[in-house]
């Protein structure tokens, strides 16, 4: 599976404000715990090494 | 009950009266892999000298999970039956986040396997068994007291000076196996360094003798209330001995650490209580590093003298009985002219290959356990939190892979109807065979195995043709109605076809015997 990178969610704007509220009144840290775990969760439903490691490799540019 | 050590008898060698006539193999190292050397060299008609500069077996139990292929390998050694009947055999490993399990696995879901996943066995026990072994074997020289303080190669061999109670003399032999540990002074006198990871952190590891009902396996703790903040390790051994492995943090002090007054509080928090003795004690820390070639010359490195991993996998002895499985068919080959020397490069290249598995597996699981401060320890912390709520994380609590043989990269005959389990490269999967087992049945030769097939003339191997029942219909058939497969003298799978021409099957068994 390639990575997807072409608008793929139609209600982008309201994951942003959920994601942004998810965050709302905790620490660096708790959000820092928060992101990774966030991370671990959709890497599983992703499922697919090479989607991840083309997502990594994105991220990291 | 502690282990009686019993020291071995020194013998003057010959060597220190007249000059010894070259021999073919000096292994250097009375370790497991030294001695299982050995003894597979002689399985396949090869004398050998092996030197040790000491005279007794390992001192504390060290190697203690000997995983169902070194049972395999064990059983062509004929220590198999001797290490079942002492050790402890398990297959369940537990791993628990505070006091709650988060995680287990079971290393042997399905029947029909001669040996189990996994025995626990003190280091001791099986030198002892192998020592035995081979003193019964004319073809193996053993030299106990014997320490190598010099190597020198030459074009077609190598030269040792060897230091004994009784003095010095020389040996020369056509191949120098150095089996002699992680320490290797062989590797030493030739200059060599490991490349790779040092992790730093530091563990306890003690064995206590305590009578208790634990069950027979695998536990493992990140952050128990026993030991506030770290990890423990706990494994049942033979002799009511239990082995405790505590993290430590790299800060800790080894010498201090293993003070009694120091280990006894901390086991006492473990155990629950004071009712046990301390067996033996060491602190260690991890590296997971190797050579970058494992042939120099006349001089072959063999397991942790050539690769060292961290413990947790336990990949280190069986790691190193693999390269034994590996190179006593092939050096024997080139010993007695059937190939010639390029077939060794395929040890290099194999077994390079395999132990940077068990170095990248190994390296994961180290990297779990001891995560460096900040986004590491995140991470890590995250995964554990995860790992009560959601399944899939579970799987990702890493308290360490445990052993299994690698799957060589070859580039041979394959159809992929059959099934990947027994796919070229992979150790060939046991299964019962009329009141027998198929990995008996292969024993140390290279066999066409016909299932479902007549059973072809090829030259320089022996043919198997057992009828089929249900475990060979699925670890080797799948789907087909019948197939052939050529299996290497180290029971590795060479090449496999659904169907084909003599021909076609004496090629790849050429190819085998070339290394490629």
């Amino acid at each position: 599976m390639t990575l997807v990178t072409h608008p793929n969610l139609d209600e982008h704007d309201a994951f942003y404000a959920e994601l942004l509220a998810a965050h709302r009144g905790l620490s660096d840290e708790e959000s820092h715990a928060l992101n990774a775990r966030l991370v671990l969760i959709l890497a599983n439903h992703v499922g697919d090494l090479e989607a991840l490691r083309a997502a990594l490799e994105l991220a990291r540019k | 009950m502690a282990y009686e050590y019993k020291p071995y008898n020194f013998v003057a060698p010959a060597g220190l009266t007249a000059p010894e006539d070259k021999k073919k193999v000096v292994i250097v190292g009375a370790g497991p892999i030294g001695l299982a050397m050995a003894i597979e060299l002689a399985n396949h008609g090869q004398p050998s000298v092996v030197l040790d500069d000491n005279n007794v077996v390992s001192v504390g139990s060290r190697a203690i999970c000997w995983s169902k292929r070194s049972l395999e390998i064990f059983d062509r050694l004929g220590i198999a039956e001797r290490a079942l009947d002492k050790g402890v055999t398990w297959q369940i490993g537990r791993t628990f986040h505070r006091d709650k399990e988060v995680f287990s696995f079971d290393l042997q879901p399905d029947e029909g396997h001669k040996m189990p996943a996994f025995i626990n066995l003190q280091q001791y026990y099986v030198e002892q068994f192998l020592i035995d072994r081979a003193q019964e074997i004319d073809l193996i020289d053993l030299r106990f007291q014997n320490k190598v303080v010099s190597l020198d190669q030459e074009p077609n061999g190598a030269i040792l000076d060897i230091e004994t109670p009784n003095g010095m003399y020389a040996l020369e032999a056509d191949y120098v196996l150095a089996c002699d540990g992680a320490r290797s002074p062989i590797r030493g006198m030739l200059g060599l360094e490991f490349e790779g990871e040092f992790f730093e952190e530091r563990f306890l590891i003690a064995d206590i003798e305590m009578e208790a009902e634990f069950p027979s396996e695998r536990h493992f703790w990140f952050e128990p209330e026993f030991h506030a903040g770290q990890s423990a390790l706990l494994h049942k051994q033979p002799d009511s001995i239990y082995r405790i492995d505590l993290q430590l943090g790299w800060d800790a002090n080894p010498e201090h650490e293993m003070t009694p007054e120091v280990v006894i509080p901390r086991i006492e928090k473990v155990v629950g209580h004071s009712d046990f003795r301390l067996d033996w004690v060491s602190v260690y820390s991890f590296q997971c590093r190797r050579l970058q070639s494992f042939i120099h010359g006349r001089v072959i490195f063999v397991g942790d003298s050539a690769h060292i991993v961290s413990p947790f996998g336990a990949r280190g002895g069986n790691g190193g009985l693999q390269d034994v499985d590996n190179l006593g068919w092939k050096l024997a080959a080139v010993l007695d002219g059937r190939a010639d020397s390029r077939l060794l490069d395929s040890y290099d290249r194999e077994r390079v290959y395999g132990a940077d598995e068990n170095i990248a597996t190994s390296a994961r699981s180290t990297k779990f356990m001891t995560p460096a401060d900040g986004i590491e320890r995140t991470f890590r912390d995250q995964v554990l939190n995860l790992a009560d709520k959601a399944e899939f994380a579970r799987s990702w609590v890493n308290s360490g892979r445990l052993s299994k043989p690698c799957t060589y990269p070859l580039d041979a005959p394959d159809n992929r109807r059959l099934p990947p389990s027994a796919r070229p490269g992979t150790v060939a999967p046991d299964a019962p065979l009329a009141g027998d087992w198929l990995l008996s049945q292969l024993g140390r030769d290279m066999v066409l195995l016909a299932l479902g097939r007549p059973a072809p003339d090829v030259g320089g191997c022996r043919v198997l043709s057992p009828g089929t029942n249900d475990a060979i219909r699925t670890r080797y058939l799948g789907a087909a109605e019948g197939a052939y497969y050529l299996i290497r003298p180290d029971q590795v799978v060479a090449a496999r076809w659904v169907d084909a021409a003599v021909e076609e099957i004496k090629n790849a068994a050429a190819s085998v015997w070339k290394g490629i």
